[in-house]
């Protein structure tokens, strides 16, 4: 027979809860959608049954038209939803408006929300398939699975290889799942951003600290360059995002002081011209675009994983 | 008592395969226009064997049109199953529009896998004709209104028997065994 593999989970609602094997099958399903996005019919029926909703509480571009787009090439009937256009203004609870959209046979649950632990909360008291689309400031697993997927294809196995996150670690939920799922797939990490932006105890996750840039991109193989959220900011971290800029912005002479080049990445939204000037951000380095369409193939398997396990 | 029993030894193998050769080469002649898709996992084994033989023994032939096609996500039985299968990779580099598909498979037994093959072979284009040749048919065990146009070795067999191919590449030994029972293999 064939060989048959399982995802250890219902949901997807952090890295922390998923094993290295969960990745491994992950990674596995994706090469096989990889190859279905690059055909002329790029659309399969495997999820034709199964009606997923996204519920989006928080803006969001890349994630969400991914999600739907992967949704749609596995045939899902797909719900959107936007709390900005919805009763969620008139007060009703996250508890309730889920319920009520459950209660049209709804089968997986896409959610982004503002607040960390969101989906937990969901996924203990409601029946559905969640899938973490990003809560708050805790963890985002759909990017970082793309993220190390995307490393992967360019250098094989992450074991032992050394990747460097930049920039705003602390307000970042694609920091904390990129740490997550690369330390499960045996690579060193290390974060570099300024002391103000790096949260106090981060070294207990095994991560290397630094406070370099320099020293760190020429520690690095993988440099993957995070964007400042401002937003999320209600007190000044740094001076200006001028001064930012200058101390821990990557721009092309710094890459070209180094004496191997590097691979760029970044989750997007880009800043240009403050974390990443525009020349490394379109460099022949950079594989910003590759991540963008590995975001499909990847939230494809995890989609079709989950919904293989009911 | 032994539950299996070779419905197929090592030498009848290889002269059913030359068979099944020669009954393409009778239809198809120079395989112009023509192309073969075998039917991931085991379906490739096959494919694999005949597209070989063919390319040695037809010295006017042009490279023949090959693929193997991974049928995974189009199958029915989908959350259905207790497990969900893992894919093979599917390797067509090229569009069916307008061609004759000769689809390569193992057993035909249910009829589903060729079912989800032909709703996955669409997504290739539209194909002038679809032909299939199989080295098993269980003509007794169908679900669907599918039948084969090349057959190896047809078997009778009850519902609960499990028909295995063998192939040299994977067990050291070409040949095809019957089990009585599913829990046997």
């Amino acid at each position: 027979m064939s060989i048959t593999q399982q995802l250890s989970t219902r949901h997807l609602l952090g890295i922390k809860y998923l094993l290295p094997e969960d990745i491994q099958l992950i990674f596995e399903t994706a090469d096989s959608f990889k190859e279905v996005i690059n055909r002329p019919i790029k659309k399969v029926p495997s999820l034709r049954d199964i009606t997923i909703v996204n519920l989006f509480f928080e803006d969001s571009t890349r994630t969400r038209i991914s999600f739907e787009l992967a949704e749609k090439r596995l045939s899902a009937d797909v719900l959107n939803f936007s709390a900005s256009a919805s009763s969620v203004k008139k007060g009703e609870t996250l508890l309730d408006t889920v319920n009520n959209i459950l209660s049209m046979k709804v089968d997986m649950v896409v959610m982004r929300h503002p607040a960390p632990g969101a989906p937990h909360f969901l996924a203990r008291h409601i029946a559905a398939n969640i899938i973490n689309a990003g809560d708050g400031t805790h963890e985002h697993p759909t990017q970082a699975l793309l993220d190390a997927y995307s490393i992967r294809e360019q250098l094989g196995d992450l074991r032992g290889k050394k990747v460097a996150i930049f920039g705003d670690i602390l307000h970042s939920r694609v920091a904390l799942s990129n740490i997550f799922c690369l330390k499960k797939l045996g690579a060193e990490v290390t974060v570099c951003g300024p002391p103000t932006l790096i949260p106090k105890h981060l070294h207990e996750l095994g991560v290397g600290v630094s406070y370099d840039v320099r020293q760190t991109l020429q520690w690095c193989d993988v440099a993957n360059v995070l964007r400042i959220q401002m937003e999320r900011q209600d007190i000044k971290y740094f001076p200006s995002l001028r001064e930012y800029a200058q101390h821990f912005g990557i721009n092309k002479a710094l890459l070209h002081s180094l004496d191997k080049p590097i691979i760029i990445m970044h989750p997007g939204p880009i800043n240009r011209g403050v974390e990443i000037t525009s020349d490394v951000a379109d460099s022949e380095h950079s594989i910003i675009l590759q991540q963008v369409e590995n975001g499909v193939a990847i939230r494809m398997a995890v989609l079709y994983l989950l919904a293989a396990r009911n | 008592m032994s539950a299996e029993k070779v419905i197929l030894n090592h030498e009848r193998f290889a002269l059913t395969i030359e068979r099944l050769c020669q009954q393409l080469v009778e239809t198809y002649d120079d395989f112009s226009n023509t192309c073969l898709i075998g039917v991931q996992p085991r379906g490739t084994y096959l494919s694999e064997r005949i597209r070989t033989r063919l390319q040695s023994s037809i010295p006017d032939i042009a490279p023949l049109a090959y693929g193997k096609l991974d049928i995974t996500f189009y199958r029915d039985d989908f959350r259905r199953r207790e497990k969900p299968l893992t894919p093979s990779v599917t390797e067509i580099n090229f569009l069916v529009e307008n061609k004759n598909v000769v689809l390569v498979d193992d057993v035909l037994y249910t009829g589903r896998t060729i079912q989800a093959a032909l709703t996955a072979l669409n997504h290739f284009g539209r194909p002038r004709s679809v032909e299939l040749l199989v080295l098993v048919d269980r003509r007794f065990n169908r679900h669907l209104p599918i039948q084969a146009d090349f057959i190896g070795l047809t078997v009778d067999a009850l519902d609960e028997a499990y028909v295995r191919v063998q192939w040299q590449e994977t067990s050291g030994e070409d040949q095809i065994l019957l089990y009585s029972s599913k829990e046997d293999v």
